[in-house]
């Protein structure tokens, strides 16, 4: 017997977008587009009738995984991770390339599948275990468990409608960590309640990785991916381009994340911009004056943008979105925020602006700068996708109970004082 | 490579299952719906229960429904219109109930599942399961409504001293052709809406110009024999009905023959054109729902 539990050999996934095949279409839409391809096809015979665009989400991934084998998959947002789980969970087919599996495949994409708001917490265990694969005995034997393991305990008869999120999700996930097949999908699924209860389905999943599962795992958090898996691979523009042992594969991730990050430049000519202005490069600088990936938050650090003007105008503001890794901007800031009559001069010419990023004002994490320039209320000349990135180490925060990362973009330190 | 079907009808190669991408018509792998009946079992409960929560009548509207349907189709249709039942002996309140329960049967079942699909978009995106369960289960869900009903047209049978005959050993066999034929319809229908949503705002419309084309209202004998009744039974609904009323109402009631063969043959046409169909725009359904 082989010991493979699951292969892929050159999986492919194409979706088109935008184009006619945006996603659902309307009858109408249909007709007409069905009436105007004849009559194009007159007018332009040989055009391509297709305008779509294609997107390949994921490209000649080949991968094999052992049975017993805990595998990682990592990679920025929208490399293709989700849809490599949907593909092998059998949720879409692929476009090209085949999936080779053997033994039940349980996927987990989200917490909660199927939950009915007007069904007590009873009854979605019963209903949840169904959709995610388990019989009815197997349900009924694991009940006990899991209300145990969710700690919804008397709220067992009430409607989920009335459940807080953390009970919610603490129910939904109990149900989902006691499916036991023989491959498991996970996705990216405990990022959700408090640190402890992740903690808790952490332990249940290391349980399953013990047993001999063959655990399939997406995740951002490259502490649950290190703890969990043995191995893993890196997923990028939806084609593999690492893969090995967990730790390592980790480690040149993130290298290559804060690699890319702290500084961008670009040749004459080729930066963002435009005839009148033009980018040239964007800097990350921590408080000694070196380019930095990494930064403390217990110090002051600065963004430098180096441009060349050629044109003056007045109505130039050069600035940037500070971003978190998910995306969710913090904060845009332009030269031109302060006084008018402290605001930089600019003739034509290469000039540098330095933005300086106070101490005791982000929390730890990944965050990026999207130079942002434009004519103040005319146009933009830059908006782009994130030109650098940096991560910031939580340093400012000095008290004994702060162990934990707290949640939040920022975390600056608050006073606080007796008033009564 | 030893090529084998596995229980879950998948091909498989040496104990592999294989997913690749499907091209023209695909096997209905019914084995493999067959192994998830306890999913469907659960989603029709949950259909149901959803239903009857979140109604504050809950099982009176199951009664009250076809009841008042009945009563308004009587003062409208027989004692204004003059529309009679075919035996003189039959009340119309009886004849007309005997109608609405396969009928509204069918017309809730489109209503449902016509909309089941892209209403349980996250369970296609999220979790694979044979898609056929959805619109099965929309469909299934109405039989509570109907068990509900059907006791109704007991009490209403009793009132006016009905008696059902023999045939009545017939009824699970029209039971079975409604539910084909509500399946059959449906799939078309829950599969068009996943491309084409503007299907959810026909189907109202459709349900309402079928029930006048259907023998809800009138007796079949109504219809002129002859070509224009042969038409008319290419209605499933035609034969679906004409059964119900054959099988419940007692001996007084005309078997409907051979036009209830054409309605049988139609439902078949359908409800396997349906399945292939389904099964066919299946593979796209997580991509585009």
């Amino acid at each position: 017997m082989s010991d493979i539990a699951l292969r892929t050999i050159g999986l492919g996934k194409m979706y088109r977008i935008g184009g006619e095949r945006a996603a659902y279409r309307t009858l109408r839409d249909s007709m007409v587009q069905s009436a105007k391809r004849p009559i194009e096809r007159i007018r332009h015979p040989g055009a391509a009738t297709h305008k779509s665009e294609i997107l390949w989400a994921l490209k000649d991934v080949d991968l094999e995984v052992r049975r017993g084998e805990a595998l990682g998959i990592i990679g920025r947002n929208g490399a293709g991770k989700s849809t490599l789980l949907k593909v092998l969970s059998h949720i879409t087919e692929p476009t090209e390339g085949r999936v080779e599996i053997s033994g039940r495949v349980g996927s987990l994409l989200e917490v909660g599948t199927g939950f009915h708001p007007e069904l007590t917490g009873r009854e979605n265990i019963q209903l949840n275990g169904a959709i995610l694969g388990m019989t009815r005995v197997e349900i009924k034997s694991k009940f006990d468990e899991i209300v145990e393991f969710s700690e919804i305990g008397r709220f067992l008869d009430t409607p989920v409608k009335r459940y807080s999120s953390g009970m919610y999700v603490r129910l939904a996930f109990a149900v989902a960590a006691h499916l036991d097949p023989e491959i498991l999908v996970v996705d990216e699924v405990l990022a959700v309640g408090d640190a402890s209860f992740q903690k808790k389905c952490l332990g249940k999943m290391e349980d399953a990785a013990g047993h001999g599962r063959t655990v399939l795992f997406v995740s951002h958090n490259m502490q649950a991916i290190r703890s969990l898996c043995h191995t893993a691979i890196r997923l990028e523009a939806g084609r593999m381009v690492d893969s090995g042992e967990a730790g390592k594969i980790v480690v040149d991730y993130l290298a290559q994340v804060a690699d890319a990050g702290a500084s961008a430049t670009w040749e004459p000519g080729q930066g963002p911009g435009d005839e009148d202005f033009r980018l040239s490069s964007v800097r990350v600088f921590d408080s000694s004056g070196e380019v930095a990936n990494l930064v403390s938050t217990a110090e002051p650090f600065s963004v430098r943008m180096e441009f060349d003007l050629f044109r003056s105008d007045e109505a130039l503001c050069v600035g940037f979105d500070l971003a978190t890794s998910d995306g969710t901007v913090v904060l845009r800031s332009y030269q031109t925020d302060i006084e008018p009559e402290r605001w930089p001069e600019l003739p034509s010419g290469r000039h540098t602006l330095e933005c300086t990023i106070p101490p005791g004002f982000l929390n730890d994490g990944q965050y990026s700068i999207l130079p942002r320039v434009s004519l103040h209320c005319l146009r933009w000349i830059v908006h782009t996708e994130a030109a650098v990135s940096f991560e910031a180490h939580l340093g400012h925060v000095v008290s004994p109970y702060a162990q934990f990362v707290r949640p939040g973009v920022v975390a600056p330190v608050l006073e606080w004082r007796l008033v009564k | 490579m030893n090529r084998v079907a596995n229980p879950t009808g998948h091909l498989t190669t040496d104990k592999f299952v294989v997913y690749e991408r499907g091209r023209g018509w695909v096997a209905l792998n019914l084995r493999e719906l067959w192994t998830y009946r306890e999913l469907l079992y659960f989603l029709t409960w949950r259909d149901v229960l959803v239903r009857y929560k979140q109604a504050v009548l809950g099982v009176a509207w199951a009664v009250l429904q076809p009841f008042l349907t009945m009563i308004v189709f009587t003062v409208v249709f027989n004692r204004v219109l003059g529309v009679q039942s075919p035996d003189p002996d039959l009340p119309y309140e009886v004849f007309s109930f005997a109608g609405l329960l396969p009928w509204q049967f069918f017309a809730g079942a489109l209503a449902r599942s016509g909309v089941s699909l892209v209403g349980n978009a996250n369970l296609l995106s999220k979790v694979y399961f044979p898609r056929l369960v959805i619109p099965i289960s929309a469909v299934l869900a109405g039989l509570v409504d109907f068990v509900i009903s059907f006791l109704v047209l007991l009490i209403l049978m009793a009132f006016y001293g009905i008696v059902p005959g023999w045939e009545v050993v017939f009824l699970p066999l029209f039971l079975l052709l409604a539910i084909a034929t509500a399946l059959g319809v449906s799939l078309w229908l829950s599969a068009l809406n996943v491309l084409f949503r503007d299907v959810q705002y026909i189907i109202p419309f459709l349900v309402q110009l079928w029930m006048f084309v259907s023998p809800v209202i009138y007796p079949i004998s109504n219809i002129p024999e002859g070509p224009l009744r042969v038409v008319y039974s290419l209605n499933p609904m035609t034969g679906v009905i004409g059964g119900f009323r054959w099988a419940l109402l007692g001996h007084g009631q005309q078997f409907p023959g051979g036009y209830l063969w054409i309605s049988v043959g139609v439902v078949a046409v359908l409800f396997v054109g349906g399945l292939f169909y389904f099964k066919r725009m299946e593979r796209v359904f997580a991509d585009v729902v």
